[in-house]
């Protein structure tokens, strides 16, 4: 009896042990809502032909560019080419966008696009411009919103990695720019070793005219040899101020990534801008020696002019007292953000185990009771907690950056523990977190880092992706996620793909841009030399063995669509201007063996192609962009003959 | 006439100036891939809108570029209509009852010879087609409606009266009322509606 009962409950010992132990693993819950649940579907959904509610601007990282979106939706709209040439549409191919990649190194092909940033008014955003950071040669770019197009690079000289950049003043007096490699000033070349002798960091201020969007690099601040990593300036009460953290105090010049560790606290510089205004005007300022570029596009010549200058204002803190001082934040901080207020100063130390808040007014109390640790070459380091408002604690792991809903409440994103964490302002404490997948790097709330923000949506830029999407073998997409921070609790609303590795986003309400889109360049603005303005004046003209083609292009024929006359060594330019003035009727241009881009015309525009052929023959080229019925017939043929040919100069249309 | 009528002529001639300043007739074309619509106003002394995108359009069906320069009506127009409103004003000023009956004469011509004029041209530009033309549809032709709306291929023409046509006719139609209640005014008084009338305002004298 007792073995039977024994060997009963020794067969029903394994299924239910089992099932015991299944009923654990599936009856725990789940740390993480890994899915987005209830009406997300619907809260993302734009109908079709109904328009997002905000435009969400993204860096594209190492792909050098910045892609629109449209939120809710995620929806791509446009990658819009900055610091990458573009084939698809000819940027950075043709005579036109040439001279806007050109440098003191010469024409560079790719960079590291890093922070967009929208041009305020008043400290909120106004849909004029947006200013982008390339990282690595250091420069900023200005995409004009009423076109969507590069329209001005300036290359920052005395600086290696362009990182804390391009964030604007209140007013957009100023765009920021922070060297984050410390370098020898001016370039020299030293023994690497001799770091802490040699090299030093510069925070640069680029005035912006506040009519044309147009940049000049008032004055550089030459600073410790240190990275500096993100800023943000002051707004309201702290406007005239502007903030950057530093991390690497230790000046470490190898193996980083233990050597800059080592200390408890670095820092966030706080720069008196209004005060190096005056130190500038009273003539305080070093003008040194230093070549760099400024490259504008001309958008009624549609060309852009670059122009090389060689010198910069650079001031000395040690000589120039007030101007900036030292806040000590712990462990290696690299955001710093400001609230819509003015009044704090979010640090986030990648490897601080609290959010240190600074108060700006206890900032100004302590300067004027100099409650000063040190000074370093002349810059004051205030106490650490005569500037304190307070320490959010215990977060999360490696918080990163911080933005704020407007509504009192602010939040952060934290790599290491791959989370999203709100918590309120004044009183410091943690109310809620999400998720992430996997691993935020940065964060967005349209017009998070302003004086007004949209506090709706929350956008994480995350820097892993893994199973989050069908897999494409080892190199996946980087991933965004929208969440809801309407209510009170955080909602995962959506995943979307992104293109390279957005650093940093800005958004803001559609209409702010829409109001001011431009549909069509005008034609009869356009002011570019080798423009056409009719199919009559289309013509080719030979220089010496430059060829210029004034080429028309107009639903649906290039005029003219047959030549003959060109040789081999000739250099042809094809000058195509888009005679339409209909919205979205591009034409594009490409002829075989062409060595370089297509290029793509919008309507009132002009651009170039350069073609050199090397051989004899008869090279067909047509409309790249499908523009109308007869788009398959829109095409011509260039009759290449050998040097010396005496094959004549012709051209035509229409002529059989 | 009545002080009431001499004031509505008064009022219907003066509107007429308007059609200086406000276009006649409006043409608009609707098709998927517009669906803000592509359109052109005429006017007494232009014609306005996207004249270019239609032309462009209309090359492939053959239709001959519309050029303002071809349409020597817009010359002449506005002097019909000074003409109009001189005539107009004359009518109130002798307050003359057949005076008003040639006016609304006058002006229901004109209309009648701008609307077959503007037929004349819809059909012109509609029928007289190149025959090199890239897309050719058997029996199609491209006219306009004079009035109204109609499918052409891919595009829905609307054809209707803009602000100034509009100004116009309601001008035309007051004249017609007034004429007809003047008419109907003098029969009941036992005068003949169209009396040249200058005689009787010679005073009978009694011998």
């Amino acid at each position: 009896m007792t073995a039977q009962i024994l060997s009963r409950v020794l067969v029903w010992s394994l299924p239910v042990g089992a099932l015991v132990i299944v009923g654990l693993i599936s009856g725990c819950p789940s740390p993480k809502q890994t899915v987005a649940t209830g009406d997300a579907a619907s809260r993302v959904y734009v109908p079709p032909g109904q328009y997002d509610e905000f435009y969400a601007f993204l860096s594209g990282g190492f792909s050098g560019q910045v892609t629109v979106h449209g939120l809710p939706s995620g929806r791509l709209l446009k990658v819009i080419p900055v610091f990458s040439v573009h084939p698809e549409n000819g940027y950075g191919y043709t005579p036109e966008t040439q001279p806007l990649l050109m440098t003191s190194h010469g024409f560079i092909p790719w960079d590291d696009s890093h922070h967009p940033e929208l041009s305020q008014t008043d400290g909120v955003p106004d849909g004029r411009w947006l200013f982008i950071n390339s990282n690595n040669t250091p420069r900023v770019a200005r995409i004009d919103l009423r076109t969507f197009e590069t329209v001005e690079i300036i290359e920052i000289p005395n600086s290696g990695g362009n990182h804390a950049s391009p964030f604007v003043t209140q007013n957009t007096e100023y765009v920021v720019a922070a060297t984050r490699f410390s370098v020898p000033i001016p370039q020299k070349d030293v023994p690497i070793a001799t770091y802490k002798e040699n090299f030093n960091g510069t925070l640069s201020f680029i005035k912006v005219d506040p009519k044309s969007g147009r940049m000049e690099l008032a004055f550089q601040i030459l600073v410790p040899g240190y990275n500096y990593d993100l800023a943000h300036a002051g707004k309201g009460p702290s406007h005239g101020w502007a903030f950057f953290t530093a991390y690497n105090t230790e000046q470490a010049h190898t193996l980083l990534e233990v050597n800059a560790s080592q200390r408890d606290k670095d820092f966030i510089a706080a720069v008196n801008w209004k005060k190096a205004e005056e130190y500038l005007a009273q003539g305080k300022y070093h003008e040194m020696p230093a070549e760099y570029y400024h490259n504008v596009y001309d958008e009624q010549k549609h060309m852009a002019t670059s122009r090389v200058l060689t010198k910069v204002k650079v001031l000395i803190p040690s000589e120039c007292p007030g101007m900036i001082y030292y806040l000590p934040t712990p462990k290696s901080p690299h955001g710093v953000d400001v609230d819509p207020s003015g009044e704090y100063i979010v640090a986030g130390g990648k490897l601080a185990t609290v959010i240190p808040v600074h108060s700006f007014s206890k900032m100004l109390k302590a300067i004027e009771n100099q409650e000063f640790d040190t000074t370093i070459d002349g810059i004051p380091v205030l106490k650490y907690e005569a500037v304190l408002a307070g320490e959010v604690k215990t977060p999360g792991l490696g918080p990163l950056h911080t933005e704020f809903d407007g509504k009192g409440y602010a939040y952060t994103s934290h790599f290491v523990s791959s989370e999203v964490v709100k918590w309120k302002l004044g009183t410091w404490e943690v109310v809620d977190r999400i998720p992430t997948y996997y691993s935020i790097g940065h964060l967005m709330i349209p017009g998070g880092d302003s004086r007004k923000p949209w506090g709706k949506y929350l956008l994480a830029m995350n820097k892993i992706t893994k199973d989050r999407y069908l897999p494409t073998g080892p190199e996946l997409v980087q991933s965004a996620q929208l969440i809801d921070i309407s209510g009170e609790k955080m909602r995962l609303l959506l995943d979307f793909p992104t293109l390279g590795e957005p650093h940093y986003a800005q958004g803001l309400p559609a209409e702010l841009i829409t109001k001011n889109n431009l549909k069509v360049y005008p034609l009869q603005e356009n002011a570019h030399p080798f423009a056409v303005k009719s199919v009559e004046q289309a013509r080719v003209e030979r220089k010496g063995n430059e060829v210029h083609v004034y080429m028309t292009a107009v639903r649906s024929h290039f005029r003219p669509d047959n030549i003959e006359g060109i040789q081999v060594g000739d250099k042809v330019f094809f000058h195509v201007t888009n005679l339409e003035q209909d919205w979205d009727i591009p034409h594009g241009f490409a002829i075989l063996g062409s060595n370089t881009a297509e290029i793509l015309v919008m309507p009132g525009q002009t651009k170039t192609l350069v073609w050199e052929p090397k051989k004899p023959g008869v090279y067909p080229f047509y409309c790249t962009d499908f523009c109308s019925a007869l788009h398959q017939e829109m095409q011509g043929y260039v009759r290449v003959s050998p040097r010396g040919a005496n094959v004549p100069l012709t051209y035509g249309t229409g002529q059989e | 006439m009545r002080p009431a009528v001499r004031l509505s002529i008064l009022i219907a001639v003066l509107s007429l100036g308007f059609l200086f300043v406000l276009p006649l007739w409006s043409i608009r074309l609707e098709a998927p891939q517009y669906p803000e619509g592509v359109s052109m106003e005429i006017w007494l002394t232009k014609l306005s809108g996207q004249l270019d995108l239609i032309n462009a359009l209309n090359h492939y069906i053959g239709m001959r570029p519309i050029h303002q320069e071809n349409f020597p009506e817009l010359n002449l127009m506005p002097w019909l209509i000074l003409g109009l409103i001189g005539l107009g004003l004359l009518v109130v000023l002798f307050n003359r009852r057949w005076l008003l009956g040639i006016w609304v004469i006058v002006f229901g011509l004109l209309i009648a010879i701008g609307l077959v004029d503007f037929y004349r041209w819809g059909y012109e530009y509609g029928h007289n087609l190149d025959p090199r033309a890239p897309i050719k549809v058997p029996g199609m032709a491209y006219q306009p409606p004079l009035i109204g709306s109609k499918r052409l291929l891919n595009f829905v023409a609307h054809s209707y009266p803009a602000a100034g046509g509009l100004i116009a006719f309601g001008s035309f139609v007051i004249g017609t009322v007034m004429l007809t209640a003047e008419c109907l005014h003098a029969r009941r008084q036992k005068r003949r509606c169209m009396d040249i009338g200058w005689k009787s305002r010679v005073p009978v004298t009694v011998p």
